[in-house]
């Protein structure tokens, strides 16, 4: 189960030859993910690709640095990932724990990593206790919580004339926080939530569901869900006529692979917040195309989030000489600048929260689409200051 | 009892029909299973990627060769058809005289090979698939908006059961098929290919399961795990219809379509257990299942 390749650069260096460095600091990351279940195609073995990337771009080799990177499949389940996590940091040697998409896993993992003084460099995950009820000084949340993405698009939405939203919900912890981080936003915009239901998980038939949310009265149905539930959902409310008949979509929580999958035809004009879009500027499309070359697929925005916080942790390792202690580590990046080639400007706040832009997009119409992959229009942005939660004072770690 | 419970009547209609079209479904895969579980006592695991199989079949011959819905709700089920014969030659005629575990053991293995295969070379996320020109947009039943294609699924599922129930049930090949199953070694001192027609109805019960999936690619994401949603409900099903009883499997799949859209209503956090649950007081009460016959 636990695939273990190992990109030794200071190996490679050996076997040609190149002096040894003055510094020598070893690193060994875990990727930690879902390589086959409904998460796979957003985290999964991209994630990996992406890693390793940035250990290329960082030229570890070059200062002296040996990165290996090994990669497990957590399966969405807190113990597999729990048990792989103290393997990994106990006997395997592991210094940072990387992407860790669905809350559940992760909020194990962040534990873990505390005790274990490792690193947490979290991407794929949105539950926003990472850094709030569950916050660790060893924990960085880099990519997305679902409180940032309900105010890009709860916000937006509310405030272009959608005041009554019904939420179908998938029925379980993710679900239910991303309804509630929403529901908080669309009525601080002066909205109201007129109904809800709570889907089973997960779900292939949405039609009973969205004929409740059809027959409310809503001016928007929020999405909170995921995957292929939110695919379904799509594609099944454009089939019986909701979207044409004037209710809006608010998809919640949704990847550019989940688009790719739905195609132009049946998503064109839903509104979405990322944090990442791989047609964003020259560097984006620059990353994106060599992401594509090795992966065969445009990267999402976790996976970018692997490979923008895998390249500011190594510096921070670099700059501290050692990557044994996780939170001294940790506490290097939050001291850090980080001005990143996919996320821009990002700021590491003291409770482990990245503070990046965050955009909200609107997906492109059959017609408007060039390619593939051409699927954004971006309508506006949103600082991080602006997008993710404030602080609390018991997770500021800068006073611990 | 609808003021009660706050649900106006036309609401339920509503949520009847839409049961109905899931039930269709349930229907036509739980037919599929039916007929190799009653003619070859084998129970196929491997039916819900089959199924899949179907789907994925679509979109490759739509997006490989151009080919489009209409053929492909023919040739799709053709093709896993085949497949499903090379399965049954190379393998489960291997298999006839173990016990019953040792099929549903090796078609449970085959189910999870053929899955892991499709999402290797497809990845999770799914594929798009539209709905055919012809069958787009719907009518205003004035209760609720009904889409043309789900009125077609209904149609084309009730129809195929149809058909299959007559064939099995009252032609004289269908006779056959029951004789051998009864007897095979009498039946075949009549002349009749008893393997050969073993085999074929291995292939028929499989290519139902394709024709479901092409049915589903329009409005379900076609996406490798669509079967292994489905298919333990659609083993419920042939449950609670009785192992084997085709009749069983047909009017409890719709029956089970329509409980399960009502309980979208009324409790939706249940409604994807109430089919169990159904099933748990079924096998208390009356083991052989609905349409069973007393074991």
């Amino acid at each position: 189960m636990i695939n273990k390749f190992a990109i030794s650069t200071l190996a490679l260096a050996a076997m040609t030859g190149a002096p040894a460095m003055a510094q020598d600091i070893s690193v060994k990351l875990g990727v930690l993910n879902d390589r086959s279940g409904i998460y796979a195609d957003l985290s999964g073995e991209g994630s990996v690709v992406a890693a390793r990337m940035a250990v290329e771009d960082f030229k570890a080799a070059d200062k002296g640095m040996t990165v290996e990177i090994v990669s497990a499949d957590h399966q969405n389940k807190p113990d597999v990932g729990s048990n792989i996590a103290r393997q990994w940091y106990d006997v395997d040697g592991v210094n940072a724990i990387l992407d860790i998409p669905t809350s559940s896993v992760a909020l194990a993992v962040a534990n873990i990593t505390h005790e274990a003084n490792g690193v947490m460099l979290n991407s794929g995950a949105g539950s926003t206790s990472l850094t709030r009820e569950q916050c660790r000084p060893t924990t960085v949340h880099w990519t997305y919580d679902t409180a940032a993405l309900a105010n890009g698009t709860g916000a937006a939405m509310t405030n272009a004339g959608g005041k009554k939203w019904f939420f179908l919900t998938a029925d379980y912890a993710f679900g239910h926080s991303l309804e509630e981080n929403t529901t908080a936003v669309v009525e601080a915009n002066g909205g109201e939530v007129v109904g809800q239901v709570n889907v089973p998980f997960p779900a292939q038939d949405f039609s009973s569901f969205l004929l409740q949310a059809q027959g409310s009265g809503a001016d928007v149905i929020g999405l909170a869900n995921a995957g292929g539930d939110t695919v379904n959902a799509i594609k099944q409310a454009s089939e019986f006529g909701i979207t044409q008949a004037g209710q809006k979509l608010a998809a919640l929580l949704m990847f550019a692979n989940d688009v790719h999958a739905l195609g132009p035809q049946t998503a064109q004009g839903l509104s979405l917040t990322e944090a990442f879009y791989w047609d964003q500027n020259d560097g984006t499309r620059e990353f994106s195309q060599r992401f594509m070359d090795t992966h065969g697929s445009m990267p999402s925005m976790v996976q970018a989030g692997v490979y923008s916080a895998t390249l500011a942790y190594l510096e921070a390792v670099q700059t501290v000489g050692s990557a044994e202690d996780g939170k001294a580590v940790v506490d290097q990046m939050k001291a850090m600048d980080i001005d990143d080639a996919l996320f821009g400007k990002v700021t590491i706040r003291a409770d482990g929260r990245a503070l990046h832009d965050m955009y909200l997009f609107e997906v492109k119409t059959a017609e408007e689409s060039t390619g593939e992959w051409d699927l954004y229009n971006q309508i506006s942005s949103v600082t991080g200051e602006e997008a993710f939660l404030p602080m609390l004072d018991e997770c500021d770690f800068s006073k611990q | 009892m609808f003021e009660l419970l706050g649900i106006p009547p036309q609401v339920l209609l509503g949520q009847i029909l839409l049961g109905l079209i899931n039930g269709s479904f349930y229907a036509v895969l739980s037919l599929g299973l039916a007929v190799i579980f009653g003619l070859l006592n084998i129970i196929n695991f491997a039916h819900g990627a089959l199924y899949m199989a179907g789907a994925f079949v679509a979109w490759m011959l739509l997006h490989y060769l151009g080919i489009g819905y209409w053929p492909a709700l023919i040739l799709a089920p053709l093709i896993v058809g085949a497949f499903g014969i090379l399965m049954e030659r190379t393998m489960l005629s291997r298999l006839y005289h173990l016990d019953h575990l040792y099929g549903l053991l090796l078609t449970f293995g085959l189910a999870l090979i053929i899955q892991g295969l499709f999402r290797n070379y497809y990845g999770i996320s799914g594929l798009a698939y539209q709905i055919p020109d012809l069958l787009s947009g719907g009518q205003n039943l004035g209760f609720m908006y009904l889409p043309n294609y789900r009125a077609w699924v209904v149609i084309a599922s009730v129809l195929v059961c149809f058909s299959t129930w007559f064939m099995i049930e009252k032609t004289r090949l269908g006779a056959y098929l029951r004789a051998a199953t009864e007897n095979p070694t009498l039946v075949g001192a009549f002349g009749i290919n008893v393997p050969l027609m073993i085999m074929l109805t291995y292939g028929f019960g499989v290519a139902l399961a394709g024709f479901a999936g092409v049915l589903a690619a329009p409005i379900y994401s076609v996406n490798p795990t669509m079967g292994e949603q489905l298919i333990i409900v659609v083993f419920a099903v042939v449950v609670i219809g009785g192992m084997g009883s085709i009749m069983g499997a047909i009017v409890t799949g719709y029956m089970l379509g329509i409980i399960e859209g009502l309980t979208r209503v009324f409790y939706p956090e249940g409604s994807a257990v109430v089919i169990f649950v159904i099933m748990a007081i079924v096998l208390m009460i009356k083991p052989e299942g609905l349409f069973g016959r007393p074991v």
